[in-house]
């Protein structure tokens, strides 16, 4: 079915005129489900930023841009066809905003030879580019999501976090299990206790761990959520007046819709995020010109300066930067996955770059290299003014322990590489 | 007239107790396993594996197994998922215990250790019936899940809670891990859900599973002729579980390669194996098939339709996927409570008479 009506539509494309090379993105996003919330405002900045490029400059470097999306409902089983009916159009880089999906296409990319950059999310030790080199996960990782929260709470603490007990409410999945190995780490390291307190998938039933918190009455709160887990944990700190700025979510737990519903129970809730928010940039000009205005916003157009949509505009604009410097390593237009690799390899987002994007001062800068996939592990704190109904940055971009995280990730990813007989690359 | 058992005469016990007494559909059936064998290796490609036939063929045998359990031995059950979970959780520890012995061996005896565990979680079958042993499942779904989250053990004590299966061959053909061949990682399953089907008929059409529909049809009634109920039930169990077992080793290692149990083996994934058993038909061998054949396939085949070939945006077709499914469902339901084996039984029976019907 698939095939034939690929053929057909290839077949009409040939028939109209002269054949036009593209760069295909595949967009693996999902819509539905209890995920939804949050997958569809990146989604729709992903879409946008592509469609932006499209009518703007007419594609990247002279090449249109073909957006393929395919509804993963953030189910594995989906994404693997999402990836298995996409592979085969030609698609140049797999963003599946899933760790989940991630870990399912980690091999599979490696062996398709098909780059895939997973922005803040997915396998931290495929920062190791040795072992990882298909998969990127710049500007920054969990595990420095959570060296920058501790950071932060030993600033706020007057640099001790002696005997303070840190409650982790998470996603009980791979990705919410992803922080613990650091977060123990530093709680050996800083003498402060750790309590694990996971939810399981969706995450609308938190009632028992929120009890424990009331009991047991942590210090500091973190959180690794993703989707109605987030509004349903703002809303339990809240019932049980837990105090909010003492409540530090992970990126992923930082959007307007995971706050809104708690109303202003929810004032004064934390979160990390390695961007900037808001729409006050140049390019969001450019969306409203170019978009926004023709009626081409994708979903229902109305995501435009929240949170996850700056998020879905910065991976688009990852993958467009990386494309650009695939096609100047390589002088050629139509570039190959292997030589978007090698874009994304090289790739180095300085405030200038950002800002001749129009996107000055957006995210923190960093240069990849071919050992370093992970960027430079900054975020920055913000938090929720229920009031205002916005997100405000409260400090600079943190910089995570470094050394801390070299170690832990060299050890995961040799002990991936060693399982799996990976010979290291970059040598 | 095109269907008929005109001149099909037997004339041996054997020939006529044979699980395809009418000529045609011994045909059929051979030009099937033909075609699957043959011909299907020879065009398959990783879209075409990975997104309809490994789901297709591994849910055939989750859905065999559950319509022993369910379907002929009349216990329903909501703990497959959980089961299914036994099954990958064992295969990847004898996976990464016992490298060098093969893979087909090991995905067996995970097999046998899901049996083992099914019995287990059986024993209340022989005290409670109807709901109260569908809850009773249920607690072993849960606890299941539960306890691979919880335990590192099972998980080889890695940092992100996942198994992943390493790469392992069989006669020299890749058969897990990412770079395989679609023909020989489809020949593989294909050889597991023959051998299944194969053996699960044969079980049910001789006194065990006639022991299993006695039990089924009534129990007293059953005991009274002389039906031991607890080896009747504590088998059908273990034989069900058997085969969820292997599905499940085979989900996780050759389906997806990586497996999160609280995602790929939750309570969705139960009542997922037991629509197909209602909807494919209770009590059918060819239902197990028809039932997985119409989960896996119909949501695959809107997607392509809806979004591949109308254009439509991807969450309206999701949607819509959902609506289409769940009144397709109601509406053979409606039209044929039994299933689609019964639906295709009929046809059969108007066949044989058509076009002379008086």
């Amino acid at each position: 079915m698939k095939k034939i009506l690929t053929t057909l539509a290839l077949g009409a494309t040939l028939a109209a005129g002269p054949a036009l090379a593209e760069l295909t993105f595949p967009s693996l996003s999902y819509r539905t489900g209890p995920y939804a919330a949050n997958g569809i405002p990146f989604a729709d900045g992903y879409a946008d930023y592509f469609a932006m490029l499209n009518a703007r400059d007419g594609g990247i470097g002279g090449e249109r841009v073909n957006l393929i999306e395919c509804e993963t409902g953030y189910n594995t089983e989906k994404g693997v066809e999402c990836y298995e009916a996409t592979k085969g159009e030609g698609a140049l880089l797999y963003q599946p905003l899933s760790t989940g999906i991630t870990y399912q296409l980690i091999p599979r990319v490696s062996a398709d030879g098909i780059p895939m950059h997973t922005l803040g999310y997915g396998r931290t030790s495929a920062s190791n580019g040795k072992v990882f080199p298909w998969v990127f996960n710049y500007p920054a990782t969990y595990w420095d999501g959570a060296s920058v929260a501790i950071k932060y709470l030993l600033d706020e603490n007057g640099g001790s976090l002696e005997g303070k007990k840190i409650a982790l409410v998470y996603h009980n999945s791979a990705y919410g299990k992803e922080p613990i190995r650091t977060l123990s780490e530093l709680a050996t390291e800083h003498g402060f206790e750790l309590i694990e307190l996971p939810v399981d998938h969706p995450g609308q039933e938190q009632k028992s761990q929120w009890l424990q918190i009331r009991r047991e009455r942590p210090d500091n709160v973190l959180m690794w959520g993703w989707g109605v887990m987030n509004q349903v944990a703002v809303q339990e700190a809240a019932n049980i007046r837990y105090p909010m700025d003492q409540f530090i979510g992970i990126w992923w737990s930082g959007s307007e819709n995971d706050v809104k519903p708690a109303g202003d129970g929810a004032d004064g809730y934390k979160a990390l995020n390695f961007h900037a928010v808001g729409s006050d940039f140049e390019l969001y000009d450019d969306l409203e010109e170019h978009v926004w205005s023709q009626g081409n916003a994708a979903g229902a157009g109305d995501q435009g300066g929240t949170v996850l949509y700056n998020r879905g505009l910065y991976a688009a604009m990852i993958a467009a930067e990386a494309a650009r410097k695939a096609q100047e390593i390589h002088g050629v237009s139509a570039i190959t996955p292997a030589q978007m690799r090698d874009g994304l390899e090289q790739l180095e987002m300085t405030e200038e770059s950002m800002a001749e994007l129009g996107l000055a001062g957006f995210g923190p800068t960093f240069s990849a290299s071919c050992e370093n996939h992970g960027g430079s592990g900054k975020a920055a704190i913000n938090q929720w003014n229920a009031g205002e109904g916005r997100w405000e940055v409260l400090t600079d971009y943190i910089q995570s322990d470094q050394e801390l995280i070299a170690r832990l990730v060299e050890e995961d990813s040799m002990a991936y590489a060693q399982e799996n007989n990976i010979e290291l690359a970059c040598q | 007239m095109l269907y008929r058992e005109a001149g099909d005469f037997k004339t041996t016990y054997t020939g006529d107790s044979q699980t395809f007494p009418i000529r045609l559909d011994r045909w059929g059936y051979y030009l099937i396993l033909a075609v699957a064998a043959l011909l299907v290796p020879l065009i398959i490609n990783d879209y075409w594996l990975n997104a309809v036939m490994l789901p297709l063929l591994i849910y055939a045998i989750a859905a065999l197994g559950l319509n022993i359990l369910t379907g002929y031995c009349g216990q329903v059950s909501l703990g497959t998922g959980g089961f299914m979970a036994v099954g990958a959780y064992a295969c990847y520890k004898l996976m990464t215990a016992f490298p060098d012995i093969n893979i087909a061996i090991h995905i067996v005896i995970s097999g046998f250790i899901t049996a083992a565990v099914g019995m287990l979680f059986g024993l209340p079958s022989l005290r409670i019936k109807g709901f109260y042993l569908a809850v009773a499942t249920l607690a072993a779904q849960f606890f299941l899940v539960w306890l691979f989250n919880r335990v590192p053990w099972f998980y080889n004590y890695s940092a992100s809670g996942q198994i992943s299966a390493p790469e392992r061959t069989l006669m020299g053909f890749r058969i897990t891990g990412p770079e395989t061949q679609a023909w020989a990682v489809y020949l593989f399953c294909l050889v597991f859900v023959v051998a299944s089907a194969w053996i699960c008929r044969n079980l049910t059409r001789g006194s065990m599973g006639r022991k299993w529909m006695a039990i089924r049809d009534m129990d007293i009634a059953a005991e009274i002729i002389g039906v031991n109920p607890l080896r009747a039930k504590l088998s059908a169990f273990g034989i069900s579980s058997f085969f969820v077992g292997i599905s499940g080793a085979l989900f996780f290692a050759v389906y997806l390669g990586a497996v999160e149990v609280g995602e790929v083996f939750g309570i969705n994934k139960s009542f997922l194996v037991l629509f197909m058993v209602i909807i494919g038909g209770l009590g059918s061998i060819l239902g197990s098939f028809l039932g997985a054949a119409f989960m896996v396939l119909m949501p695959v085949l809107l997607k392509n339709v809806l979004v591949g070939g109308l254009g439509w945006p991807t969450d309206l077709a999701a949607h819509l996927e959902f609506m289409i499914v769940g009144g397709l469902i109601v509406f053979f339901l409606i039209v044929e409570p039994h299933g689609l084996a019964q639906l295709w039984r009929i046809t059969k029976e108007k066949l044989r008479l058509w076009p002379f019907p008086h």
